[in-house]
């Protein structure tokens, strides 16, 4: 008898996600679907609009990662008009990208992915979310956690005028400067961030890679694949969020491509499902083989681990010596010009956390730099150049983010095509929940409620934002089980 | 003993996330709130279900917050359940309230929308024509998709609203005076009311100076000027909507050299923020500088003066398109 395990609802996209698993006549697992069953349509209401509105409309297309889509477009609409933003403005950007990744990137180490580890995988349901993690870390640790996010939201306002949909991104830059007063206050902030950070880091360590149990969980072949992995890089191959090229390396480490992120159309190819209105990205000039991992499968993922997977090093001193160590961790040796990659990919919580420091750090070089306070903010365009076209990309904490604007010579858009951040983790994320799902469920023996936790762990390592709500508040995962005999009657339900 | 505590839902449709991070920023006063309301409802923080939620006896909810405009039939069915179950159905932000940006759909249809995403986009491949359907076959099984509606609905379009919280997302200050109010047991104001807000335009917020004699002789796109940061944008020729928008923000885009683009909806007692918005524009423009021009040099007069304004749809009703007299194209 074929049996069939809904989850329903996974609530990580627009408040909906679902996993469908199918059993074979022997118990084990036949095939999984993750669905996402939403869509809004900004490809079509977008066409027509003026191009400049960009920033803020597709602010609107994640309320949690609102300044990637705002940089993302604000970079396409400087190609579109032909201008690039004075220092000062390219400064003020990556400024309030490092607050928004703080605040990000801790928002899912506390609330979200961390309670796996912090309260543990076995702990009861009712434990495992931010709660749980204040009642384990202490209460004064509770109150940083909140401290941190609420500071980076206050310098996300002051830069962006508003701490969420900012709007202050404009064609040729900003569209207001930075006071001697802000800065300094800014500066202050992202000190603090660095000691948060680095605390962060510390309790990680405590916590996870002290634990031996841990260990084995990291480094377990339920949540490994060898899959190509992209991420943006600066000139020295070094991670970058705000501004670089694509690179994009093989299983093994080897570069397969390095390219300026307007050519993203001849690297990526999405294919169309029937069951899902999401699709699945995967690199064009190796193909769709499938939901399969290899150098022959086109699959490639765009997380914090790909990002250290692509990179010859971390840009600032701290985040590099996590860089070494996380590898060394995992026994990875250096290879050419760096170490090779990491596939364990439960060790993206702590690539995460190295990109938390990195943004800390970087954002203090930011704040002290006196250029920062120029009144030069913006370059008026004089129109649309070239053949209206404006194409930008930024990493955002979730994946590669681009935006692809075609617009008629007023400047009002024609087409529109936006990659968003988890949208590259698609493939990757339904491999992983196969794989999770096939390692622990076999021949009919259900694990109950650490079965629900260890396919959730599956793809909230990804800290999808399927629903941008997934960031928002702490993360105990609603999980229903059904399973099902062929007519679909009910056998089983498991929930927590 | 929770039972004592009011129940408090929370629950997002059609939308970004905006609003649940609007109420994570409250930073420590979510706390509070979690002090004060048992939480019986929000798919992302408890395991409650939605047959939890079924479970519940009718408006055994104190309140629900409804965040998300009603794009699939999935949205409309929790909309109905929630308002069932809810003594206080509150419409939680611009999407709710009136469809917020991806109401702009409303100008095209549902066929635009399958079309645009999985037949006409630039990295799409699918030679076959696949477009996601209710139903598919697949070799183990069926798969199902909520079906997506012709149109973007708001929430009172398919459940009756009692307070309307505006705002994309609604600033956490003015959210945390509601929910202040209803903690304290305040009186709140006639059902059916908007929350959370003014009851006059952005304008009274906005620390700018307007000349009430000054008239426009064109208005210009955002890419074609830099304006000072002293006087009236609309003053200045650039299309704010701050005069058309209810206040209760406290004029955030203004201050940072960027006009309102509408987000708070309509000012009280106003029907359309469009109409609102053109009325308002037509008495500002500079007829004078049109008087005495030839009949056939008008119409081109006419196109420069509105040349900053190619897309009047997107300009005065990014948000409200949803919720507004024209409700779109069609």
């Amino acid at each position: 008898m074929t049996q069939r395990i809904t989850i329903d609802p996974i609530t990580r996209l627009e408040g909906h996600g679902r996993i469908e698993i199918f059993l074979d006549a022997a118990g084990n697992v036949a095939n999984t679907y993750f669905q996402v069953p939403e869509l809004r349509g900004f490809e079509q209401f977008c066409v027509g609009r003026h191009a400049e509105d960009m920033p803020v409309i597709t602010n609107r297309i994640c309320g949690v990662c609102p300044e990637a889509h705002h940089l993302a477009s604000a970079k396409a609409l400087d190609a579109l008009f032909g201008v690039e933003p004075p220092p000062a403005a390219r400064k003020i950007r990556e400024l309030l990208y490092m607050a928004f990744f703080v605040t990000d990137h801790t928002t899912h180490f506390y609330a979200l992915g961390g309670p796996d580890f912090i309260v543990g995988p076995d702990a009861p349901p009712a434990e495992r979310n931010i709660l749980g993690v204040i009642r384990k870390v202490g209460l004064d640790a509770g109150k940083a956690v909140i401290a941190c996010r609420a500071r980076n939201h206050h310098v996300i306002q002051l830069l962006g005028g508003r701490g969420i949909h900012p709007v202050a991104g404009v064609p040729g830059g900003w569209s207001t400067s930075v006071t001697e007063a802000q800065r300094a206050e800014i500066a202050a902030i992202a000190r603090q961030n660095l000691d948060f950070a680095l605390f962060s880091l510390r309790l990680f360590e405590t916590i996870v890679l002290k634990n031996p149990v841990y260990r084995d969980l990291v480094t377990s072949d339920v949540y490994l694949h060898r899959t190509y992995s992209m991420g943006t890089v600066d000139a020295q191959n070094r991670v970058n969020f705000y501004d670089g090229t694509i690179r994009v390396v093989d299983p093994e480490g080897a570069e397969f491509a390095n390219y300026h992120p307007r050519d993203y159309a001849e690297h990526i190819a999405e294919r169309v499902e029937p069951w899902t209105y999401l699709k699945v990205p995967y690199l064009k000039k190796v193909g769709w083989k499938g939901y399969v991992d290899g150098a022959d499968s086109g699959v490639y993922a765009a997380t914090p681990l790909s990002r250290l997977n692509v990179s010859d090093a971390m840009p600032t001193p701290r985040a590099q010596e996590q860089f070494e160590a996380i590898h060394a961790a995992f026994g990875s040796a250096r290879r050419g010009g760096r170490f090779v990659p990491i596939h364990h990919r439960l060790a993206t919580h702590w690539a995460r956390l190295i990109e938390l420091l990195y943004a800390a750090e970087r954002m203090i070089e930011l704040a002290e730099d006196p250029e920062i306070t120029s009144p030069e903010v913006r370059r008026i365009p004089e129109g649309v150049v070239g053949g209206g076209v404006g194409i930008g990309s930024v990493e955002a904490p979730r994946g590669t983010l681009t935006h692809h604007y075609v617009s008629d010579e007023r400047g009002v858009l024609r087409q529109v095509n936006l990659i968003v951040g988890t949208t590259n983790n698609y493939a990757p994320m339904t491999m992983s929940i196969r794989r999770a799902a096939e390692r622990l469920i076999t021949a009919g023996r259900i694990v109950e409620e650490g079965l629900l936790n260890r396919i959730e762990m599956a793809f909230r390592l990804y800290d999808p934002c399927l629903s941008c709500a997934t960031h928002a508040l702490p993360g105990t995962m609603p999980l229903r089980v059904l399973i099902r005999d062929c007519g679909g009657a009910i056998v089983k339900e498991l929930r927590r | 003993m929770n039972g004592a505590k009011p129940k408090l839902a929370l629950y997002w449709a059609a939308a970004c996330g905006g609003c649940e991070i609007a109420v994570v920023n409250l930073q420590e006063r979510f706390l509070e709130l979690a002090a004060h309301f048992e939480l019986v409802f929000c798919p992302c923080l408890i395991d409650a279900k939605k047959k939890d939620v079924e479970a519940l006896p009718e408006r055994g909810i104190a309140l629900t917050l409804f965040n998300g405009a009603i794009r699939t039939d999935e949205n409309a069915e929790m909309a109905r359940l929630l308002r069932a179950k809810s003594e206080l159905l509150v419409a939680f932000g611009s999407c709710a309230t009136e469809g917020c940006v991806p109401g702009l759909a409303n100008l095209g249809s549902r066929g635009e929308i399958l079309r645009s995403a999985y037949r006409d986009g630039i990295t799409t491949v699918n030679p076959d024509g696949v477009l996601p359907g209710r139903e598919t076959a697949v070799p183990e099984g069926c798969l199902r998709l909520p079906g997506l509606l012709e149109r973007l609905l708001t929430l009172r379009d398919v459940a009756a609203v009692d307070y309307f919280i505006p705002g994309c997302p609604p600033e956490p200050a003015r959210v945390w005076e509601v929910l202040e109010t209803v903690i304290q047991g305040k009186p709140l104001p006639p059902p059916g009311s908007t929350i959370g807000a003014g009851g006059q335009a952005v304008c009274q917020e906005c620390p700018r100076q307007k000349d009430p004699d000054k008239k426009i002789e064109r208005f210009l796109r955002l890419w074609q000027v830099a304006p000072d940061s002293v006087r009236c944008l609309l003053d200045q020729g650039v299309v704010c909507m701050g005069i058309a928008t209810r206040n209760g923000c406290g004029a955030l885009c203004p201050r940072v050299n960027m006009p309102c683009t509408g987000c708070y909806g309509t000012p009280e007692g106003v029907l359309d923020q469009g109409a609102r918005m053109v009325a308002a524009l037509g008495s500002i423009v500079d007829v004078e500088q049109i008087r005495g021009v030839p009949e056939d040099q008008l119409p081109g007069r006419a196109d420069e003066l509105f040349a900053g304004i190619a897309d009047p749809a997107g300009t005065f009703y990014k948000y409200s398109l949803a919720a507004s007299l024209l409700k779109g194209s069609r």
